[in-house]
């Protein structure tokens, strides 16, 4: 209670992000280790280059995904379909640019249709009761399918500036896509923290039968979320078909799901569904892009890239594991041993006592062990 | 006592979770051809001593001798291999195997270390006929129906163990013929010579099928009696206990005036839904408490849950201030002014990494809607004023809810209803597993808000609170509102007397 409240908060954000920061840190330490260029950043025609600057560009497509699908795993559900929705939405973007319409429109249209995916698999999860993954697994199957119809089979190419600059333009100096992924994550951040949705997500994911049985409409938060995801998925697709000014409805976005759901992992947020942090995942997403291009400018032979990110992705989640953590609760307070060190925050005064903790938890323990008598 | 050594013999059995006592110097015989009842409500021990008889958990204190030789099992397979099989209430097969491959899961009959396909269908087929039942056995289990397959579950249990069949709540999801069959099989297993202990909240099937039936309360042994001969009034009266009894009789005289004329401002006309609670009529008044009691399954809990709007109705209406409102969802109630303290509390009640500050603000948040959040410095204001009012320990907003003790839970949640200011205020068994001191402090608190205007409906099995709070008590048996006491007439007796014989029970 010494410390002002603001600098409490920053403290306490800290301490949330600290694992994701330190390990995105030693990985480009790491990288710069190998390749001392890794660092440099240089402006040529008014726009900024550097390895650095190509890290947060191509971390676009998997950093809008990860916005996604943060809050989706926050209720406890998971979105398989946003690689295939990426498809989707690139197919329509291109068949649209090459007709010649209008940019706001194609724009317009193509957010559209992520939106009535995203609530497609709305309906599966709040309405019929179907498992996220399964329901998911629906569109994830069939997206591609749709993408191939739209392109009728080919990689659909087009040729319009002012479409590609979404995928390779700058703004200011700063490349289009870096914009894109900041901008919405701020958004959408402000969107769920600002206003209780955040709180509620929270709640549902948590404990979604004690969440509703208080009045929370689960449903309509199940909804938002897969929409937030379509959407995120579709201006995703929008900067990867720009970047090649092309749809591939087969390879576009593929396995791009996995990445995200990693990123996520790697940002704390559990798959158990609860706390989430959006700014966690969004670096959890940057760890990613950082070894893949890390390994790209070390010159490391290319069939060693999978093997070595694999790699990295175990030390770091390791380093988060609950099971370390009773190794590592020796150093801490009793209360935070065995929780993942992202939520130790969330517990700031567990330990002062810990037998009091101990004899407060016992009532609840005994009433499970009763309740089937 | 006959010298003939008991079958299994139970001496002061006692078992901590925790340092909570579950189960506290507990006897318990059982003999051989006997069909032994083991009764009591939620949270008295049943499943505790059950579970040290099989293996599941280890006692801490007491003796456990099987045809007088000391045992102590450790797992479920060292008590089956001893002779105590167990079959439980939700069927411990495999649905998607045939009936042979259940009955010799684990031990099939094997030729040239292959599986031996016709033994297997012969001996299932032999096992099954003496319990007489001429089934296809190699069709899958799912193919059955649940009286089948517990029975396929007891011949297996049978086959594995022999001495003594431990049934928890078998007959929980049959009719009425198929618990005649079941029980003609208990019948033939007594017959045969097994010991068979049967937990179930049917009392008139105790009296058909069991011979003797032993009642724990809190954990304690409350008593074996021999059943032929022992009014059912007795047999309740043990379950449920009744010390408090003259006590609380005065109590419930001095508020019989309470809920007094003019028409009550929160009815439910001829409110029901099929398979779960037979329609009722139930109006309550500002400034009443209305009781709800009856044993485990009279459909206590299913009352609450459609009066919040958790369970559709499908017959009746509820008006409120004489107008016809859709209790459809818990919003709906919420936003009638309703709020509810669920019996479930780690299920339905807590979200446990949540603070409580959070907790607390949860219910007024999720009416307020998501565009009007309430910010962290007001929620733990609000919170702050609640620990304080409700003495809820330790007094710390930030603290998980999960680490806090069922009491403290029990006042957080209590104090996510207040603050959304309820006009009616529905308790699920409030008292559930929390220790005296919040025990007392609760009762008092539904004193309180009954006296400040509000409408509360308590439900419990413990008569003392009841009669203690109670303005009114509505008496379920058998999924029905069987009769109502008022006043003077709310005491234990009246109370266990509704309950025992709900057919003659005048309503009130």
């Amino acid at each position: 209670m010494q410390t002002t409240p603001i600098s409490a908060a920053l403290t306490r954000k800290l301490r949330r992000l600290g694992p994701q920061l330190a390990a995105l840190f030693a990985i480009l330490a790491l990288i710069t280790l190998i390749s001392p260029g890794f660092l440099s950043i240089t402006v040529q025609n008014g726009r900024l280059y550097g390895s650095l600057i190509d890290v947060l560009v191509r971390a676009a497509p998997v950093a809008l995904l990860t916005i996604g699908m943060t809050l989706v795993i926050a209720t406890r559900g998971i979105d398989l379909s946003i690689g295939a929705v990426i498809a989707i939405c690139g197919a329509v973007a291109a068949s649209l640019v090459a007709d010649g319409y209008p940019l706001v429109a194609v724009l317009v249209a193509v957010t559209a249709v992520g939106l009535v995916c995203g609530l497609w698999n709305a309906v599966l999860v709040a309405f019929l009761d179907i498992q996220p993954i399964i329901a998911t697994l629906i569109l994830m199957v069939a997206g591609r399918g749709i993408a191939q119809l739209i392109t009728e089979g080919v990689i659909l190419t087009f040729n319009n500036d002012d479409f590609a600059d979404i995928g390779s333009g700058a703004l200011f100096g700063i490349p289009v896509p870096v914009l894109l992924w900041l901008a919405t994550g701020l958004l959408v951040g402000l969107l769920v923290r600002r206003t209780a949705l955040g709180f509620l997500i929270e709640a549902t994911g948590i404990n979604r039968r004690a969440a509703m049985l208080a009045g929370v409409q689960a449903r309509f938060l199940l909804i938002f979320v897969y929409a937030v995801s379509g959407v995120m998925a579709a201006i995703a697709g929008l900067i990867i078909t720009a970047d090649i000014r092309g749809a591939d409805a087969n390879n576009a976005g593929l396995w791009l799901e996995l990445d995200a759901i990693l990123a996520v992992v790697i940002g704390g947020t559990s798959l158990n569904g609860g706390r989430f942090s959006i700014t966690a995942s969004l670096i959890g997403a940057l760890i990613i892009q950082s070894i893949n291009t890390g390994i790209l400018v070390s010159g490391f032979p290319p069939e060693f890239n999978l093997i070595i990110k694999a790699s990295i992705i175990i030390v770091v989640l390791t380093l988060q594991s609950p099971a370390l953590g009773f190794i590592g609760g020796f150093l801490r307070p009793p209360g935070n041993a065995g929780q993942p060190i992202g939520k130790a925050s969330a517990e700031p005064r567990a330990g002062e006592k810990a037998g009091t903790t101990r004899t407060d938890r016992a009532p609840t323990t005994f009433s499970t062990q009763e309740r089937t008598s | 006592m006959s010298s003939q050594i008991p079958l299994l013999e139970a001496r002061n059995i006692g078992k901590s979770f925790l340092g909570i006592a579950a189960l506290d110097g507990v006897d318990f015989t059982l003999e051989r051809g006997e069909i032994h009842a083991l009764l009591g409500e939620n949270g008295a021990g049943k499943s505790t001593l059950i579970k040290i008889l099989t293996g599941v958990y280890r006692r801490d204190r007491g003796s456990i001798q099987l045809e007088g030789t000391e045992i102590l099992p450790e797992t479920v397979a060292d008590a089956q291999a001893l002779g105590i099989g167990t079959v439980y209430q939700e069927v411990n097969l495999l649905e998607n195997l045939t009936v042979a491959e259940n009955l010799y899961l684990g031990r099939q009959p094997r030729r040239f270390g292959l599986l031996d396909r016709k033994a297997m269908t012969a001996g299932a087929r032999a096992l099954l006929a003496r319990y007489g039942l001429d089934i296809d056995v190699n069709a899958l289990l799912s193919s059955y129906s649940v009286a089948i397959r517990q029975i396929v579950a007891i011949a297996r249990a049978v086959d594995l163990s022999g001495k003594v069949l431990i049934l928890d709540e078998p007959t929980a999801s049959l009719d009425g013929q198929e618990v005649e069959m079941l029980f003609q099989v208990l019948r033939q297993l007594k017959a045969e010579g097994l010991g068979i202990v049967i937990i179930t909240h049917f009392l008139a099937q105790v009296y058909a099928v069991a011979d003797r039936a032993t009642v724990l309360r809190n954990g304690r042994l409350v008593g074996t009696r021999a059943l032929s001969g022992l009014p059912r009034m007795e047999l309740i009266s043990m379950m449920l206990g009744r010390e408090l009894l003259e006590i609380e009789s005065e109590h419930a005289s001095d508020r019989a005036s309470a809920g007094a004329a003019g028409e009550a401002p929160i009815r439910f006309e001829n409110y029901g839904r099929r398979g779960s609670i037979a329609p009722f009529d139930l109006s309550i008044q500002p400034g009443e408490v209305v009781g709800i009691a009856g044993l485990l399954g009279s459909g206590r809990t299913e009352t609450a849950f459609l009066m919040f709007g958790i369970d559709r109705p499908d017959s009746g209406e509820a008006k409120i201030d004489g107008r016809a409102v859709a209790l459809n969802s818990p919003q709906a109630a919420i936003a009638n002014g309703f709020g509810f303290c669920p019996e479930e509390r780690k299920t339905d009640g807590i979200i446990g990494e949540f603070s409580v500050a959070q907790n607390i603000a949860l219910a007024l948040q999720a009416r307020d809607g998501w565009a009007r959040p309430i910010s962290a410095k007001a929620q733990r204001a609000l919170a702050q004023e609640f620990i304080r009012s409700l003495d809820i320990r330790p007094p710390d907003p930030d603290r998980p809810i999960k680490f806090l003790s069922g009491g403290n839970q029990q006042k957080a949640i209590l104090a996510r209803w207040l603050v959304t200011g309820p006009r009616l205020l529905i308790l699920d068994e409030p008292t559930r597993g929390i220790d005296i001191g919040a025990h007392a402090e609760i009762l008092k608190m539904i004193e309180k808000l009954c006296a400040d205007g509000m409408a509360l409906v308590v439900i419990s099995s413990e008569l003392e609170e009841l009669t203690a709070v109670a303005h009114r008590v509505i008496v379920l048996s058998d999924r029905a509102h069987v009769a109502e006491l008022k006043g003077a007439e709310v005491t234990a007796d009246n109370i266990m007397r509704a309950i025992a014989a709900p057919a003659t029970t005048e309503a009130a």
